[in-house]
């Protein structure tokens, strides 16, 4: 591995996956069989826009087929510092798309200097979709959801997609994955456009809850074993997560409230 | 037939020398210095678009002088090479040491093989875990490495500023102070340089996982005034 030099006509610029195309590096999953059953797959996320930012957030549940696969998996992770990505699909490739995509965005920063926008970053995560529909077709489909801080425009913005790199953007939330019915129900009911962060922390929490209550694939807060949703906040002072005995007493005083109204 | 003329190899490498010397030379000097939060990255640029000084990888900077765009080459592909050495291993496995023999191969490279060796002089600066611990390698034209645990002077007339720095220059000290004897080392007694002239970052110890930071304006003219 020597320092990579590159003529000026076949200068990958600030592109990290071009440089690795170049090197004849990129991943790929081409040709992989496509059994569902033996593919780890990661199943809902959800993002909030609420006044001051997003909150984006995600249960902890992995499943291979019809049996849990892990239990304290990650699928919401900062982009940047003022931007996160959240990933439903079949983990591996979306692990993979995360990382290269995190390095993509802070690659570009340090080559060209200055950050890329975040219309610029969703637009990138397009891209790797795109280039991923080969592997979508045969059972190994990514769909993210990309969500940030917009420093130009001083507000929160929320972007879906689908696996085709088709990129949407959205107003007050996004979900996917297999409970993203479900929760887009409890989102779509509570939301009110004017959301304080407090608000939409509790509300991330609730619609996952709901989720894993009609979803198998959803995993539901476990108390016993200490495991709650991954929730991140981002706004103008940037990416932060959300500490799990904060998340404890959330969901407590939410199961509280749903006994309470029930009884 | 023609002979071609004979030139032994002592006075081409000469020629070659002081050709990239005389390119370095005629620019401005710029200073990496360990202070006892991390390293401090200076240099005289009255450009605010064209830099001199970079930001590598998480705990790396690099600071190059003469050709602009010969050393800027040399930074775009030390990040390229940082950047896919941590995708391909682990973030913790990128290190100066190994990136400096790297930009120390193809530096050399240029120099004996190429039309013409590179006009450039360039350092990069590692900071480690704790105070003490930090590296700042030297690079020349050439190829050659030099390392040191305390501070380097590059470009033009870096004698005399080296000799200025030296007068004043202490270990573990805060970063205002290291960064005003930078700058008036840099300046001399005849001119003060202001913060316009001035491109400052550092890699401070307390900033997270990207320790590089540029210091701007406003902060830049705080740290100045506080002399």
């Amino acid at each position: 591995m020597t320092l990579p030099r590159f003529s000026p006509d076949s200068d990958p610029g600030p592109d990290f996956l071009g440089l690795l195309q170049r090197l004849e590096r990129s991943p790929s999953w081409d040709g992989v069989p496509a059994d569902a059953t033996q593919i780890t797959h990661g199943t809902t996320v959800v993002a909030i826009q609420t006044l001051d930012g997003v909150v984006m957030s995600g249960d902890r549940r992995a499943t291979s087929g019809h049996l849990i696969s892990h239990r304290t998996i990650e699928k919401v992770f900062p982009a940047d510092q003022h931007s996160g990505v959240a990933i439903a699909g079949a983990a591996g490739p979306a692990m993979e798309m995360v990382r290269l995509f995190q390095l993509q965005i802070e690659h570009y920063e340090k080559v060209e200097g200055r950050p890329l926008s975040l219309d610029g970053k969703a637009n990138q995560l397009s891209q790797m979709l795109r280039n991923n529909l080969p592997a979508a077709l045969q059972g190994l489909g990514v769909v993210p959801i990309f969500a940030g801080f917009d420093e130009k425009l001083q507000k929160g913005r929320l972007f879906e997609f689908d696996i085709t790199g088709g990129r949407y953007e959205e107003k007050d939330f996004a979900a996917s994955g297999s409970g993203s019915l479900h929760a887009s129900t409890v989102l779509k009911l509570r939301h009110n456009g004017k959301l304080s962060t407090d608000e939409g922390i509790d509300l991330s929490i609730e619609a996952l809850f709901h989720a894993a209550d009609e979803d198998s694939a959803t995993g539901g807060p476990d108390p016993i074993r200490g495991i709650y949703p991954v929730v991140a906040v981002i706004n103008s002072s940037g990416f932060t997560r959300i500490e799990d005995s904060e998340l404890a007493t959330r969901t407590n005083t939410l199961v509280e409230k749903i006994a309470g109204e029930r009884s | 037939m023609n002979m071609p003329m004979y030139v032994s190899p002592e006075q081409l490498m000469k020629d070659r020398a002081d050709y990239a010397r005389k390119g370095i030379t005629r620019g401005r000097a710029a200073i990496v210095s360990v202070f006892s939060d991390g390293v401090l990255l200076c240099a005289e640029n009255p450009s605010n678009t064209l830099r001199k000084i970079g930001e590598i990888y998480d705990r790396i900077g690099f600071i190059g002088v003469g050709k602009y765009n010969e050393f800027d080459q040399l930074r775009v592909a030390g990040v390229r090479h940082a950047d896919l050495k941590g995708y391909s291993f682990s973030r913790e496995d990128v290190d100066a040491r190994w990136l400096a023999n790297q930009y120390a191969q193809t530096l050399g490279q240029y120099f004996t093989h190429e039309m013409k060796p590179l006009e450039v002089e360039i350092a990069i600066a590692e900071i480690g875990e704790e105070t003490g611990s930090d590296q700042i390698f030297h690079l020349l034209y050439d190829g050659t490495v030099m390392d040191t645990e305390t501070f380097v002077v590059i470009g033009g007339e870096t004698e005399t500023v080296k000799t200025r720095l030296e007068e004043s220059w202490k270990s573990n000290q805060p970063l205002t102070d290291i960064l005003n004897q930078a700058v008036s080392a840099l300046a001399g007694p005849d001119r003060t340089l202001k913060a316009d002239d001035l491109e400052v970052a550092v890699l401070g110890r307390g900033n997270g996982r990207r320790a590089f930071r540029r210091i701007e304006n406003e902060a830049l003219d705080e740290h100045l005034s506080e002399n």
